[in-house]
């Protein structure tokens, strides 16, 4: 049990997190437009995330909270 | 639940201005991950480059000052005579450390001033548009190499923890890379030691950080860590190039 | 009566540094202020402070700017191509509104010139030196004594103003032995609270800081700062006045040269010419107010310099041009003797 948590009005969308992630459980939506014109990194499927924050090592905007 | 990776404290709430996934974002997490867990929060003085970097007094809790270009070595030299129960560290790129302010750098280093240095070598300046820095790969294309570094016209990359290794005064340099999750957590390793070592007073340490500039590179965050792995890691090699402890220790 | 004690000039700045509770000096070897350096070398290690001599100008300013940032008291001192190197963190200091104290021990220019005394880093010191809107406070001493009492009153105006003291000597008072007091200046102490001291957690982080990237900000920043200045103008030039009361002509000279035109002022009088001598202490702030004044009642002025003629100008602003201002010079590490600065002033007499 493992809940993954974005800033998502910091995500400037690097796509860092989505590569890192091993569950391939991440990834930009490309629909959505945060605050400041990114699309942003979005869970997929919550369920399958083992909290190894690996996303969250990754992410260089600091805006990954990780919880287990 | 348990919280088990979030923001450190050592950061302030500022939004970092780097663009999208620039590592400097990481680099900045594992000092503050560093001074959080060695809590020294209220004891750390930081001196902040000329560079991308520049604002990094914003970003660091702690109190912080900004120094002319290059010469940040020479500002914590000043802060920690100053205060030498404080833990000063300073944060460079290499058109800074290696460029402007290697007189500096190599003299900080020889007298072995208790400090902590932060280098971050991503081979170009990134802050003036992406220039050739000091580090820039052989062949390597930038606006002021725009046909590639030609070696034979102006000289060749500075291996800067391998030279900085051959002094006598150093305590520990080490090379670490932000490419990847266990590169990165590898690195956090470094830097925390190198704060570590100024806590015990052993002296000055310095972690060269291999990172990536994917604006002035023109790739993709992601095709820029896969470049530090396939170029700049065979020039950049990691490892540790100096631990005067560990050799002393090892020596017994 | 105060304790009176021989020294060199250098030595005394070093010594009144000291005692003003400079604990640290940052320095880098250059003729011909050599004695400094080698006082706090000396001096340093057995009081607690701490000497150190850096790779280069460049490197001790920064240091000194470190060390001004904890809200230490600390020093460099150098000589005019030193100065020159040191300009930029001159500029890095103004620009963070940190106090610091520099002594420049003036040598012949421009290039690497001579080592012999000259005055001609006037500009440099008066008027910026290293690039943006800045000033410095600059003192000038005329006596061995001065170079102990304004180094203390240096320190002292510094913390006051967050600014950088310049003592602005030459090579000659520097060399020169004179007996001294240093109970002539009290050292005065300032509330810090901007300093790097670590914010153990009880405050927000301060930052010592030069960059506004906001124009507006960065303007605000300058016009608070030049409001700074303007009580500095205000509140603290200093200046010495000799036989100026019924003086016809002023001449006007600090530090080395102001000593031989007093004797050429001497020689005069003894001729029965009415000639007075105005000799700024503080060259920024410059003693404008006494210099109108004197345009007031005096037919004609003569700046007497060790440079190609740089106060000379701000004389001619002072005095809001006035009256002629002539020039009596040398250059180049020469001094002027008092009968070259006594023929000016017979010439002024005659109108010439």
């Amino acid at each position: 049990m493992a809940k993954v948590t974005f800033n998502t009005d910091l995500c400037k969308g690097c796509g860092l997190c989505v590569n890192a992630c091993p569950k391939g459980i991440l990834a930009i939506d490309a629909e959505q437009i945060n605050k400041k014109g990114y699309s942003p990194a979005v869970m997929k499927d919550q369920d399958k995330c083992i909290g190894c924050a690996f996303c969250a090592t990754m992410c260089p905007d600091c805006i990954i909270t990780v919880e287990k | 639940m348990a919280i088990v990776f979030e923001k450190p404290k050592a950061l302030t709430d500022a939004v970092l201005h780097y663009c999208p996934g620039c590592p400097h974002g990481i680099i900045h997490r594992l000092v503050a991950e560093a001074i959080d867990e060695l809590g020294i929060e209220g004891q750390t003085i930081g001196v902040a480059p000329v560079g991308c970097a520049v604002m990094a007094y914003d970003y660091f809790a702690c109190d912080m000052i900004e120094a002319a270009h290059g010469r940040a070595p020479a500002v914590a030299t000043g802060i920690k005579r100053c205060r030498p129960d404080n833990i000063v560290f300073t944060y460079q790129g290499d058109g800074d450390l290696a460029s402007i302010g290697m007189a500096e750098t190599v003299h900080a280093a020889a007298r072995n001033e208790n400090i902590t240095i932060i280098f971050v070598n991503n081979a170009i300046y990134g802050m003036t548009g992406g220039q050739m820095a000091p580090t820039s790969l052989p062949g390597q294309v930038t606006q002021t190499s725009p046909y590639g570094r030609d070696v034979n016209h102006c000289g060749w990359p500075i291996r800067v923890s391998e030279m900085l290794a051959t002094l006598e005064g150093p305590e520990y340099i080490a090379r670490v890379a932000v490419n990847n999750v266990k590169n990165v957590k590898q690195a956090k390793k470094a830097i925390k030691k190198a704060f570590e070592n100024q806590i015990q007073g052993k002296g000055f340490s310095l972690v060269e950080v291999v990172s990536a500039c994917p604006t002035n590179w023109g790739m993709t965050p992601q095709k820029a860590l896969e470049w530090v792995e396939s170029d700049m890691l065979p020039y950049y090699p990691i490892g540790v190039y100096k631990d005067r402890t560990a050799a002393k220790e090892a020596a017994k | 009566m105060a304790q009176r004690v021989l020294m060199k000039g250098n030595e005394a700045i070093a010594e009144a540094a000291i005692r003003a509770g400079c604990r640290h000096y940052f320095g880098y070897p250059i003729t011909p202020q050599t004695e400094i350096a080698a006082y706090m070398a000396k001096k340093m290690p057995k009081i607690g402070g701490v000497f150190l001599q850096a790779e280069s100008e460049i490197a001790s300013i920064n240091m000194v700017y470190g060390a001004a940032a904890t809200g230490c008291r600390v020093m460099t001192s150098s000589s005019s191509p030193g100065i020159s190197l040191k300009s930029e963190g001159l500029s890095y200091i103004a620009g963070s509104d940190i106090p610091a104290l520099v002594v420049n021990v003036q040598r012949g220019g421009p290039g690497l010139g001579g080592i012999q005394p000259s005055q001609s880093d006037y500009f440099q010191a008066t008027k910026g030196g290293g690039h943006g809107d800045y000033r410095m406070i600059v003192l000038a001493p005329a006596s061995v004594q001065e170079m102990a009492s304004l180094t203390i009153k240096g320190f002292n105006l510094a913390d006051k103003y967050l600014m950088t003291s310049m003592i602005l000597a030459d090579g000659t008072i520097g060399q020169m032995m004179e007996p001294i007091s240093f109970e002539e200046a009290e050292v005065e102490t300032y509330e810090k609270p901007w300093a790097l001291t670590g914010t153990e957690g009880k405050r927000k982080h301060n930052i010592v800081n030069s960059l506004y990237l906001q124009p507006d900000a960065l303007e605000k920043k300058n016009f608070e700062r030049y409001e700074r200045y303007k009580i500095v103008e205000e509140n603290e030039p200093m200046w010495e006045e000799y036989m100026m009361e019924d003086a016809e002509i002023c001449v006007v000279a600090f530090g080395i040269a102001s000593r031989v035109a007093k004797n050429a002022v001497v020689a005069a009088r003894n001729e029965g010419i009415k000639v007075g001598l105005i000799r700024p202490i503080t060259l920024w702030p410059f003693p404008k107010k006494a210099l109108r004044a004197a345009a007031d009642k005096c037919k004609s002025f003569i700046s007497v310099e060790l440079s190609m003629g740089q106060m000379i100008e701000d004389i001619q602003l002072a005095t809001e041009c006035l009256r002629p201002v002539t020039l009596c010079n040398r250059a180049g590490g020469m001094i002027p003797s008092p009968d070259q600065v006594l023929e000016s002033i017979r010439k002024a007499q005659k109108g010439e």
